[in-house]
């Protein structure tokens, strides 16, 4: 039999340390539900998302049950819908939007993602149709994520896009204005957009991708965290060599989950995405993983190098605990929903510009960032910018979600809720990058893409 | 298919009893049982067989969630697989 401490050891990492599983994510091609006819397609697509995820969430809880441990999640990403929708004769997309949303609530899942278009060299007719209808498909659904891919190493950045979405951030602020500019939070724009990402709200089915996949997403910054308690003072081998050991505990639970998903559900097992993805709960957040390392605050001098072991230590122990290890992989530092990063915004010793070199090292980007209400479409394209030149030079995945909260100011909070958490509006840089992002035009791939 | 009954807790009379008397109601047989008290906390871990229970394993996990709350004890029953996959490669 197992021995007694390992028992005990995996029933405090759930119950005491919040180790769970954050998402059971079920991708689905879209491909074969384009029509001529938006309201057929519709149709197709409603179809088949309800058909393929019928028992994706009883499924999902009834593994939580007899493992015993939570799986927090079940949701589904799909084809990015301007391929879809592209073949139809629809003048805008709100009613594909509309129809996702539907399926997810008939399904049960809390998110669906993939009303997406990624349009990294330039647009096509159902790109440009999509990006347009974003604003108020994000206002009038519930469930629906939307993602656009605005880089990536080998293409360069398609800085035309760059300055649309400083555009549609905007209108979807304004647009959800009554709920803190809640919009904001589904929308994130990337730079090497991954195919295989279960993370909300990112997520899509690559085309590359089979039929129908199961991804799973795991999490754990409390069993991190409380690793390092044990070790005070040591040098960062025993650091990386404990994070590393526990990052492989942690994912095992995920390839576990995966594989009975996947036998239950008889789809084929994508990958397990080995994250340290926080919540706003206490105890479960990546700052104060970076701070039990011996900071004071996050954001202080020294948090990029603790980062940058942690994300690495994370990816070197979960890669020989899953057969297929891929999405995002990392430490995620979204500011909302992590109740260290909330304190060290709130407290200043957290800035945008922090963030952004935090950025380079971790396993996204900035994410569930609030920033001024007033902050102009031309600043936010060109934080987008700076985002995105981080990950084509250093060929990883980088994002941007921000919220400009519409009618607030520094100093005051955003609150989402439950996962999606509070946000401390934090301040821009005044200055104007209106000329530099009206240039418009293609900024082109870096010189180590060209590799073939 | 194979589970792993966890009881942790103040010890008290009567643990064992109730927890397996449970087990034994519903079918379930006891393989293996290892019981310690550590300052005073009671902890005992069991190794069960499933496969003959009759009620479904949410069913169960309630029942002995239930004995748990009565005792003052938390009692757990998971899948034996969680452990193994998490400590043993």
């Amino acid at each position: 039999m197992i021995n007694t401490n390992e028992i005990f050891e995996t029933i405090k990492m759930i119950k005491d340390e919040h180790l769970d599983i954050r998402t059971i994510t079920m991708g689905i091609s879209l491909l074969d539900c384009a029509d001529m006819s938006a309201e057929k397609s519709c149709d197709k697509i409603y179809d088949k998302i309800t058909r393929y995820a019928e028992n994706l969430v009883k499924t999902g809880n009834d593994i939580s049950e007899e493992l015993g441990i939570p799986i927090i999640n079940k949701r589904i990403s799909v084809t990015p819908i301007s391929m879809v929708a592209g073949a139809s004769d629809a003048k805008d997309y709100v009613c594909f939007a509309k129809a996702l949303d539907r399926a997810a609530t008939a399904t049960g899942v809390n998110f669906i993602g993939g009303f997406s278009a990624l349009v990294h060299k330039g647009f096509s007719k159902g790109d440009e149709i999509l990006i347009n209808s974003i604003p108020e498909s994000l206002a009038t659904t519930e469930k629906v994520c939307s993602s656009v891919g605005v880089a990536t190493t080998k293409a360069g950045i398609n800085m035309d896009a760059v300055k649309k979405m400083g555009e549609i951030i905007k209108q979807t602020a304004h647009l959800t204005a009554d709920r803190d500019s809640f919009g904001c939070a589904k929308f994130v724009v990337f730079a090497n957009a991954v195919e295989d990402n279960p993370f909300m709200a990112g997520a899509f089915h690559g085309v590359g991708e089979g039929d129908s996949v199961i991804n799973v997403g795991v999490s754990g910054p409390g069993v991190v965290k409380s690793a390092l308690e044990q070790i005070k003072g040591q040098d960062f081998g025993v650091v990386a060599d404990t994070i590393k050991k526990t990052a492989f505990k942690i994912t095992r639970m995920g390839q576990l989950v995966a594989q009975e998903a996947s036998k239950r559900l008889k789809v084929p097992f994508g990958i397990v995405d080995l994250s340290l993805a926080p919540t706003p709960e206490i105890g479960d957040s990546v700052a104060y993983i970076l701070e039990e390392m011996g900071l004071e605050k996050c954001g202080t001098h020294g948090t990029t190098a603790a980062l940058a072991l942690l994300n690495d230590a994370v990816k070197k122990g979960g890669v020989m605990a899953s057969g297929y290890v891929g999405g995002l992989s990392g430490a995620f530092i979204p500011v909302s929903e992590d109740a260290g990063m909330i304190a060290a915004a709130k407290c200043g010793a957290l800035s945008l510009d922090k963030l952004e070199a935090m950025t380079c090292v971790c396993s996204v980007g900035l994410d569930m960032i609030a920033i001024p209400g007033d902050t102009p479409a031309e600043t936010i394209s060109a934080i987008i910018a700076d985002e995105m030149a981080i990950g084509m030079i250093n060929q990883k995945t980088t994002a941007v979600r921000i919220i400009p909260a519409v009618g607030k100011k520094v100093g005051e909070t955003v609150e989402f809720g439950g996962l999606l958490g509070e946000a401390p509006i934090m301040p821009v840089h005044n200055f104007s990058s209106q000329e530099f992002i009206n240039r418009g035009g293609r900024i082109p791939a870096p010189i180590h893409s060209l590799k073939n | 298919m194979r589970a792993i009954v966890t009881v942790m807790g103040i010890d008290k009379k009567g643990i064992i009893a109730k927890v397996s008397s449970c087990l034994s109601e519903n079918n379930i047989n006891i393989l293996d049982i290892n019981q310690t008290i550590m300052q005073d906390l009671f902890t005992m871990v069991m190794l069960v067989d499933v496969s003959e229970a009759e009620n479904k394993f949410a069913v169960i996990s309630d029942k002995l969630s239930a004995i748990g709350e009565e005792l003052g004890v938390e009692v757990k029953i998971q899948h034996e697989e969680i452990f193994r996959s998490m400590h043993r490669i």
